[in-house]
């Protein structure tokens, strides 16, 4: 299958992208020092990366808005957000989500 | 690097690996969360596992997940695992004056391993800032145990989750993860600015081909919280000196 042998490519450009970052300051011979405006950038990309794959997962059916409240992911992100509020983290909040995602997934069909 | 008999005996070793059991629960639970992910997002267990094995990078892993289900082209899912991936770029300058007299090879295999938490606990044990005798074995010792961890727990969420009903959903809890990651990153205005125009950009642009709008998206997003760090910047110089 073609699209199986384009994801294995693609999975092994990301393990490339993984060696490339974790080891793009030691690469070099002699330390480099990294300019300010690129420290700076740095730390707002990954945020942005997260964010622009997240919200789209959250929001849209089929490239769709969500045209319904009976959608599962709503109470799911709500339900995350707050315990996140409360006590900051990556478990509980995905825990959280779960509790309120799978019995409306399961029992509503939501 | 000495013989692996040797080194398991090392007291640095043991440390690494001792100061990691702290942090193993948390590993594998995400580890059992992108195992379950990855195949519930559509890829194939081969896949998941070469995936699991080869990339090494929980967050990058999750997501680049609805970009691959989506047919993205091989450039833009690297692209935007990339930007996921650039605090590494940070850390791996932090770590250049620890690891920077190996030869280039082993320093660059060995980055590989470093996740965030071996730079964090490393850190904390070795407070002093320069090169010490026994650090690299300490490093070594972490490391292991975060792979280990890592790789035991995500490859038993690939396996598992083949038990699983997809109407379940549960390629969801990937998107929550990323959730709870997005939060912790949201520290100032001009972080949360950047996360809002990333977030609405991705949403708006979403028709674009080739899954283009996670770039638009990133761009939109860095310009406009580089724009904000500048404005605050500047304001809080005015204050200095009015």
């Amino acid at each position: 299958m073609s699209s199986d042998l384009h994801t294995a490519l693609t999975i092994l450009g990301l393990a490339a992208v993984s060696v490339v970052t974790h080891a793009f300051f030691l690469f070099p011979q002699r330390e480099v020092k990294i300019p300010d405006w690129l420290q700076r950038g740095l730390k707002v990309a990954p945020l942005a990366a997260l964010a622009a794959v997240v919200a789209p997962e959250i929001v849209l059916t089929q490239g769709r808005l969500i045209d319904t409240l009976q959608d599962a992911r709503l109470p799911a992100v709500a339900a995350a957000t707050l315990w996140y509020v409360w006590r900051p983290g990556v478990l509980g909040p995905l825990l959280a989500g779960l509790a309120a995602f799978l019995p409306l997934r399961l029992l509503l069909g939501w | 690097m000495p013989p692996l008999r040797a080194l398991f005996r090392d007291p640095h070793f043991r440390r690494g690996v001792r100061d990691m059991l702290d942090f193993v629960p948390g590993v594998s639970a995400w580890g059992l969360v992108t195992g379950v992910a990855m195949v519930k997002s559509g890829l194939s267990v081969p896949l998941a596992l070469l995936m699991s094995l080869t990339v090494y990078a929980g967050s990058a892993q999750l997501a680049s997940l609805p970009l691959l289900a989506a047919g993205a082209p091989t450039g833009v899912v690297c692209a935007a695992a990339f930007c996921v991936n650039l605090r590494f770029v940070i850390f791996s300058a932090q770590w250049r004056p620890f690891l920077g007299h190996l030869p280039r090879r082993r320093r660059v295999a060995l980055s590989y391993l470093l996740a965030d938490l071996n730079l964090i606990v490393f850190q904390r044990a070795w407070p002093g800032g320069r090169r010490e005798p026994g650090q690299l074995a300490y490093i070594v010792g972490g490391a292991a145990t975060c792979w280990l961890a890592w790789q035991g727990t995500s490859v038993a969420g690939i396996l598992l989750s083949e038990a699983i009903p997809t109407r379940w959903g549960l390629g969801f809890a990937g998107t929550l993860a990323m959730l709870g990651l997005t939060f912790g990153l949201l520290t100032d205005r001009s972080t949360w600015t950047a996360a809002m125009v990333a977030a609405a950009a991705a949403v708006a642009a979403y028709a674009l081909p080739l899954k283009l709008n996670i770039v638009v998206a990133i761009a939109a997003a860095v310009a406009a919280g580089l724009v904000m760090d500048r404005a605050g910047r500047a304001g809080r110089a005015l204050d200095r000196n009015p």
